[in-house]
Order: C-alpha cells, then sequence, then structure tokens
C-alpha cells in the first residue's frame, strides 16, 4: 500500500503546503487589485479633501468646484443630457429588439448586424460623421435641404442640445438593445400561447404579457444608457463646446487643463461617481429581481410572432434608425476619407488616397498612435484576463475565505466612470514614487482596471460553466490540482477567455474618455489622434483615420465570431 | 482486517450536522451501498471517502491506516481510489482512449502497457471500436461506459461512484445496474455507490446502508432490508409498505404480503370494502378498508385478480409477515 501512515494527531504535511499555495496566490491577486482598483479610488477620495499646496485637510476644492453656476449648471446638463438619450435610445432600441428577437420581420440577421455595426461604432467616430451630416450650412443634411426646397438655409443644427442627445442615443441604443433581446428570448412562447389561448390578441399580449416580463431588463438597459452618456467624454467635447454648453465630463477636461487642477477636478467628480453607484445599484436590484420567471427559468420553444403587414413596417423602422446610425454616417465617413475636400462632394476628381497615405506614412503621430493603441489593449486585455481568470478560480472553487471580496473588487471598476477612474489613476500614480505620468504603464493600467469587470463577468460565467467534477476526476486518478489546471481547465476554458480578452482589447482600442486624461506625446493613443484632429478640422484626416480603426476592428469581430458565436459581442455579458 | 472503515465520522457545518456518527466497514471486494433519500448525507460521506471534504469528526482508514481525520487528510490524488461522477466528468477535450487512459499516463505506467490495459478495459466495456472518438460523438450510455473504464483500468484500492445512472433514461439505467454490478464481479474492486434509488442499490449491492438526516438507520443485505426493516423510514423506504398500528407498537405489512379473496379465508381473515384501485400491468394496486376501519390499506395482486370498486372482500392477514418496526 502506497497511502501515507498518518496519525489523527499530525496533519499531513503535503496537503499543507497545497493549501498556503493558493493563499499565496491569493494574497497577490489582492496586492494586484488593491493597486489597481482600490489606491485609484481612494487617491480619488483623499485629493479632493486635500489642500493641493499644504496637504491639509480641507473642503476647499469642493467649494472651488461648486462655487460657480456654470459648474454647477453643467452637472445638471449631464442628468438631462443622460436622460433624453437614455430615452431617446430606448424608442430605438426596444421596437427593433421585439422584432429581431420574437417577430417574423424580414432581415432579421441583417438588423442584429446593422446594430453590432452601431455597438463598434466609437461614440467620437458617431459625433464627427453627424457633424458632417447636420452642421450648420455645410452639413450634408442641410445641403441637401436647401437643394431640395430652395431654402436659403437648412435647419439642422448638430451644435445644439438635442443634436448632442440624437449623437448619444444613437451609438448607446445597443446597450438597450443587448439587454431586452436577452430578456425577451427567454419569455417562452407558451406564456404568450397562454394570453392567445384567453383571447388576447398579439398586440395586447405583446402590452400585458412581452414587455411587462422584460420591462426589468429594459429599465436595467436605460440605466447603463444613462450611465454610459453621463459618462461620455468626446461627442460633448465636440458638439456641447461649440454649442457654448458644458456637461460634467467637458468642465472636468478643462479642470484638468492648464495648469491641472486635479484636486477641484477629484471634487467635481464625486456627483458623477455617486450618480453612477446609486444607479448601478439599482439597476441590479431591478434586473436580479427573482419572481420572473421569464429572466430565471429556462427559455422553452419560441415561435416567432406573425406581423402581418406590419412586418415591413417594422422593417421600415429599423432601416430608419440604422440609416441614422450607420448607413448616412459610414457614407459620409467613406466620402470625407476618400476626398481631396469633403465639402467638394462626390466628384470623380475629388476622390483621392491622400488622406490615408497621409495619416498612415506621413503624419508624425498618427500612424504610432493606432500601434500605441493596439499595443496598450492587447497588453491590459492580457493582464485583465489572467488577474479575471485567477479570481474566477478562487471564487468558485472556494479556495480560500472570503475570495468573494476579490470578485466584488474585479467588478467594482464598473461603477466608476471613465473619466472619474482616470483622475483617480493620476492623482495615484502621476506624482512620486511611481510618477508613471507620460509613461505607457499609466495607459495600460487604467485600461486594465477599466475593462476588468468584463473580463470578470466572462470569466466567471465560463468558470461556473465547467463542472468541478472534471477536475475532481483528474484528482481521484492521482493529477494534482495544477495538472487540472493544465490539462482540463484551460483546455476548456480557451474559447471563452478568448472572447473575454476579445471583449476588452476591442474596446480598449477606442477608449477614449480615461485616454484623454492620462496620454502625454510619447503614448498618445488613436482615439486622441482622432479627437484632437476633430478639434483642428482636419474631417478628411480624421475620416480616414478612423475608418483605419473600424477596418482593423473587422478581423478582430471575425476570430470572435468563429470562436464564440456569432453574437458574442451583443450578448450581456458583453456589456 | 476490513479494507475500508469508517469510525464515526461527521460532517458539520456550523450547527448543520450533514452526515453524524457515520460508522461502517467495508471487507476486502465488498460493494456497499449508501441509500437515501436526496439531502440525507449520502454524497457527503462518498466525498469524505475520496478525500475532497474533511471530516469534522472520525476517522476512515484505509488497509488500517488513517487517511482523512479533522486534523487532515491525505488528497485525493494520492489515495488510489476511483470516482465515477454524476455528470461522467468525461473530459470533452480529449478523446475516449485519451479519457481512459489518464489515469494510466498519472500514474507512469509504460506505454506498450498502458496501451495494453486501455484497449482490453475498452473491449470489456463494449467501446474499443470507439477509442478515438470525442465524448461530444457518444450517447450518454456510452460517456457512462468510459467514466467506467477510466475508472476501472488503473485497478484502484476503493471505487466510489456517486448516483451514475441518475442521467440515463429508465432502460439504460435498468441495463447498465447490471453492467456495473457484473464489472464489479469481474475485477472484485471494493465498491461504495450512492443513489437514490433502492433497486438500484438492491440489484448491485452486497449490503445496502439506508442513511436518513445524516444519520445510519439500518445497514443490511438487500433481503434482509425488504425483509426486516427495523424503522419505520426504512420499511416506507425500501420498496411500499403499510403501517398497522398494533398495542401501541408499529408493523410494516407489505402490500404483496396480504392475501384477497372473495371467499372468507381458514383463518385470519378480516372482511373489507374495495374504495379504490389502479391497474398497472404487471399487477393490481388496491386501496381496501377493513370494515369499521377508518384507514386503508394498500393491497398488491396479480393482474387477473379484478374486483370492483365497492365491492366485499377478504383479507389474509399472515401475522408473521407482520415486522414491528421503530
Amino acid at each position: 500500500m502506497a497511502v501515507d501512515a498518518l496519525t489523527t494527531t499530525t496533519p499531513p504535511a503535503r496537503l499543507r503546503r497545497g493549501f498556503d499555495a493558493s493563499w499565496i496566490l491569493w494574497i497577490a491577486l489582492i496586492a494586484v487589485l488593491l493597486f489597481l482598483v482600490v489606491s485609484p479610488f481612494v487617491h480619488l477620495l483623499i485629493t479632493s479633501l486635500r489642500s493641493e499646496k499644504t496637504g491639509a485637510f480641507t473642503f476647499a476644492n469642493y467649494a472651488a468646484a461648486y462655487g460657480r453656476e456654470r459648474y454647477v449648471q453643467a452637472l445638471f446638463n449631464s442628468l438631462e443630457l443622460g436622460a433624453c438619450a437614455a430615452l431617446l435610445g430606448g424608442a430605438f432600441a426596444v421596437p427593433l429588439a421585439w422584432a429581431v428577437s420574437r417577430t417574423d420581420m424580414p432581415g432579421r440577421g441583417l438588423v442584429r448586424t446593422l446594430v453590432l455595426a452601431t455597438f463598434i461604432t466609437p461614440p467620437y467616430t458617431g459625433a464627427v460623421a453627424w457633424i458632417l451630416l447636420a452642421g450648420p450650412n455645410a452639413g450634408w443634411l442641410n445641403k441637401a435641404y436647401v437643394w431640395l426646397t430652395g431654402a436659403e438655409a437648412g435647419p439642422f443644427n448638430i451644435y445644439s442640445f438635442p443634436g448632442l442627445v440624437l449623437v448619444i442615443a444613437l451609438y448607446s441604443f445597443p446597450y438597450v438593445f443587448i439587454f431586452t433581446t436577452a430578456a425577451l428570448e427567454l419569455v417562452s412562447s407558451e406564456m404568450e400561447d397562454a394570453a392567445n389561448i384567453l383571447g388576447a390578441g398579439t398586440w395586447r399580449t405583446m402590452r400585458r404579457v412581452t414587455l411587462p416580463l422584460a420591462l426589468p431588463a429594459i429599465l436595467g438597459g436605460l440605466i447603463i444608457s444613462f450611465l454610459e452618456a453621463i459618462a461620455l467624454f468626446a461627442s460633448p467635447a465636440m458638439i456641447a463646446i461649440p454649442a457654448r454648453f458644458n456637461v460634467v465630463t467637458t468642465q472636468l477636461f478643462q479642470f484638468f487643463g492648464n495648469p491641472v487642477r486635479v484636486e477641484v477636478a477629484a471634487a467635481y467628480a464625486m456627483p458623477l461617481l455617486a450618480v453612477t453607484i446609486f444607479l448601478v445599484v439599482v439597476q441590479r436590484l431591478i434586473t436580479r429581481r427573482k419572481g420572473f420567471v421569464a429572466l430565471t427559468g429556462k427559455g422553452g420553444e419560441r415561435r416567432p410572432i406573425a406581423l402581418g403587414g406590419w412586418r415591413w413596417a417594422m422593417f421600415g423602422y429599423a432601416m430608419l434608425v440604422a440609416t441614422m446610425s450607420v448607413f448616412l454616417p459610414y457614407l459620409f465617413l467613406l466620402q470625407a476619407a476618400f476626398a481631396k475636400a469633403w465639402g467638394r462632394g462626390f466628384s470623380l476628381d475629388n476622390i483621392s488616397l491622400k488622406n490615408f497615405r497621409f495619416v498612415l506614412f506621413e503624419h508624425a503621430t498618427a500612424g504610432t498612435s493606432v500601434i500605441h493603441s493596439f499595443a496598450y489593449g492587447a497588453a491590459s486585455a492580457t493582464a485583465a484576463t489572467i488577474i479575471a481568470i485567477g479570481v474566477a478560480y478562487i471564487v468558485n472553487r472556494k479556495l480560500v475565505r472570503f475570495a468573494n471580496g476579490l470578485g466584488f473588487l474585479c467588478v467594482a471598476p464598473f461603477v466608476i466612470p471613465g473619466v472619474v477612474l482616470a483622475i483617480g489613476f493620476y492623482a495615484a500614480y502621476a506624482p512620486p514614487p511611481l510618477a508613471l505620468y507620460g509613461t505607457a504603464w499609466l495607459m495600460i493600467l487604467a485600461f486594465t482596471t477599466r475593462f476588468l469587470p468584463i473580463g470578470y463577468v466572462n470569466a466567471n460565467a465560463a468558470m461556473r460553466s465547467l463542472n468541478p467534477e472534471m477536475e475532481e476526476a483528474v484528482r481521484v486518478l492521482g493529477g494534482s490540482r495544477m495538472l487540472a489546471l493544465r490539462k482540463v481547465v484551460a483546455p476548456l476554458l480557451k474559447r471563452s477567455l478568448l472572447g473575454a480578452w476579445l471583449l476588452m482589447f476591442i474596446p480598449a482600442t477606442r477608449e477614449l474618455s480615461s485616454a484623454i486624461f492620462l496620454y502625454s506625446p510619447q503614448t498618445k493613443v488613436v482615439s486622441v489622434m482622432i479627437f484632437d484632429m476633430s478639434d483642428e478640422g482636419n474631417f478628411e484626416y480624421l475620416a480616414a483615420l478612423a475608418l483605419v480603426l473600424q477596418v482593423l476592428t473587422l478581423p478582430l469581430l471575425w476570430i470572435g465570431q468563429r470562436a464564440i458565436g456569432r453574437d458574442f459581442m451583443l450578448r450581456r455579458t458583453a456589456t | 482486517m476490513s479494507k475500508l472503515v469508517l469510525r464515526n465520522i461527521g460532517k458539520a457545518y456550523g450547527t448543520f450536522d450533514a452526515v453524524k456518527d457515520f460508522s461502517l466497514e467495508l471487507a476486502q471486494g465488498e460493494f456497499v451501498s449508501l441509500l437515501g433519500p436526496s439531502g440525507c448525507g449520502k454524497t457527503t460521506t462518498l466525498r469524505m471517502i475520496a478525500g475532497f471534504l474533511p471530516p469534522t469528526s472520525g476517522t476512515i482508514e484505509l488497509d488500517g491506516q488513517v487517511i482523512s481525520s479533522p486534523s487532515g487528510v491525505i488528497p485525493p490524488e494520492r489515495r488510489r481510489m476511483s470516482m465515477i461522477f454524476q455528470s461522467y466528468a468525461i473530459w470533452p477535450n480529449m478523446t475516449v482512449g485519451q479519457n481512459v487512459g489518464f489515469g494510466l499516463e498519472v500514474k507512469k505506467v509504460p506505454r506498450a502497457e498502458a496501451d495494453r490495459r486501455i484497449a482490453k478495459i475498452l473491449e470489456i466495456v463494449q467501446m474499443g471500436p470507439l477509442k478515438d472518438r470525442y465524448p461530444a460523438e457518444l450517447s450518454g450510455g456510452q460517456q457512462q461506459r468510459v467514466a467506467l473504464a477510466r475508472a476501472i483500468v488503473v485497478e484502484p484500492e476503493i471505487l466510489l461512484l456517486d448516483e451514475p445512472l441518475s442521467n440515463l433514461d429508465a432502460n439504460l439505467r435498468e441495463e447498465m445496474r447490471f453492467e456495473i454490478r457484473r464489472l464489479h464481479d469481474e475485477f472484485k474492486i471494493t465498491t461504495v455507490y450512492v443513489t437514490h434509488d433502492q433497486s438500484e442499490a438492491m440489484v448491485t449491492s452486497d449490503r445496502i446502508v439506508v442513511m436518513n438526516k445524516g444519520r445510519i438507520e439500518q445497514v443490511d443485505a438487500p433481503h434482509t432490508l425488504y425483509g426486516k426493516p427495523r424503522s419505520r423510514f426504512v420499511a416506507g423506504f425500501i420498496g411500499r409498505t403499510n403501517f398497522v398500528e398494533r398495542d401501541g407498537q408499529t408493523f410494516s405489512l407489505r402490500p404483496q404480503a396480504i392475501g384477497l379473496s372473495a371467499a372468507r379465508p381458514a383463518a385470519n381473515g378480516v372482511e373489507a370494502e374495495i374504495v379504490d384501485r389502479a391497474y398497472l400491468g404487471e399487477h393490481w394496486d388496491y386501496q381496501v378498508k377493513p370494515l369499521g376501519e377508518t384507514k386503508s390499506l394498500r393491497v398488491s395482486t396479480g393482474p387477473n385478480t379484478v374486483y370492483a370498486l365497492g365491492s366485499r372482500v377478504w383479507l389474509e392477514i399472515d401475522p408473521a409477515a407482520m415486522v414491528r418496526v421503530e
């Protein structure tokens, strides 16, 4: 017999050592998460309460931050903007989601693809396209209006509050779409059949059964849209500032200008942070609410609802939304990117490749900014994947006590808007001893924290789907935990982890709202480059660069769809 | 000497006792089932034997040596046991051959010998031609056979099975019971089998441990458990029964042990009325109420013994068939 002799009083030494190994991992992960999540947050708080000159405790920063009426006004502008954009986005998304997931509307696959195309369009690219479309006087829609009616000037002005609402809603409605389709796909046809058999028609069934069942998810999606809108930096900076109003993020950016008043910015960021935390909690309470069998139980069989003649009306509406979010913007981005001068319109002698040549090869920093974006994105997605799977493993296998605390730290950055996170990172790591400002590290660390929640949610779902018996079968046959990880867990999670990596990498390559506070001339990323070009009015170069970024994203999408399924970007765990 | 000894094993979670004061000895080559309703602690006990859970009290000994105690456990990978899981836990990233060969690979069995043993065991479980298939291409029953082969090929000291048939359909389940017993008779591996299905336990086991709420109710051979249940719980859990109160004591009376006839029997006759009946193909299931009593009895008869509802019949109750239970 190979079983070692033991007495009941002496614990086996080898076992104790195995236990220690997971504690070491736990301590390492704690240290990493303290560094990435807790420390920036704590520094944000401390900085807001400390005098910049003396270091003493003070409320002076808060007084400076809210001391002027226009600063306070910017807060309210943000809330109004978020509410309007979320509601308009809901009006775009909910009918589309219902039509795509529950009806026989033609072209459902096409509509899904167009929503995906919208989703992967960075908000700043969309905003620029709409400046080309609806800029006063020169915008294409205004020109078309003048040409059609003979009026002196067109009615559209993107540089306005409604203009900003439209641009934000057009590129944030996919969040509501994702939440709503996810919920509707769990409402079984039998529930609708039950209403039908009691005499309710299609519309009444939808109104009384289907929509109420999906309502928590729709509200959840609207809240996420709202939070996206108030945390957005690029679109307001491009549209609100020329329209002479401020929102929280643009105001924060001004506090960060020359001279950098990080302590005032930290104080000013608090309401944004508070609102976000509050609404995320509300959102979780709404969407986690038990009792709606439809959202927790099995999907059951689902048959598409026959819309009859309405199916074409529905399709028309979907195409209208897609025209505003995809067709028109990309048409005119293409025109600008290939034009010698975008205002000269569509003619053969206006076509040129010079913009692409310029941004890729001649411009001093545009080419490297693309490389920076992809390098930083890859580094942070990789780091976040490793942290996420490490924590997910410990949490799911209950290797140590309080493992759930680690999981909480991983998802906590979700409640920190990008701009606020950036201020925290600036406060924590720009000054000595680390003095990371101006280095690529600062960007990579900030991106890692920013996208860690996506990684964790996906890694956790993947771990949960893995039956622990798969590993126990290894151990009972004589294999160690490490062998089980290598031979079974890693091969089985490969695809999901690739998916998680892509879901972080893709947004990281286009991240602006945290990058704008942390970049230096040596670490400029493509999003910042595009933003600068819009400031300078170089729309031809800008369009070319924005399209390069989009084209580079396509192979990533292809890999993701091959590896984990067609809708991988449009799943709930993707957001 | 006993092969496996569980001495006063307990597993407490806070104030809740999942398993309490569990003692059992298995002889070399014995097949013992742990039988009980879900939540009775049988899987917890099995996982303590496997080494996945440390007991909070008591010890487990294999060949006379302590392998689990509250102060420490030898980890599962060093116990030389095998386990078949409820989900089969067939690794989908490995072929049938790789799954079955894994334990041999870990034990560094030379390649040639490993190949020979893999081929032989796959032959025995009738999976030989499917050696290079991936699990996704196999049916549930075939996956089950792979799990059996993988567990047996390493010639473990103890074979543990955790509800291995609960994911199969009824016909296959019945077939696999006999398959498991056949493999046991061929390899003579000391086996602990967890199930909530009494007929599974009866077909496969030398002895059955009936568990309830973390405690042992009775340990006996299948026919003793059925014929001489010691407690009300065991009598009710193993087969169906009637409980009859006599002189302040409770007796178990099996539905098959009651005679049913139109004419008055020579002795021990009780007149009764048919109050409900069900035809189950293989037998009739009657509810009969002795005249003047409030509680009805369940009686099973052959499929050709037909009585109408409400008709008067005679019951013949043999006092020797009545087993006193606690």
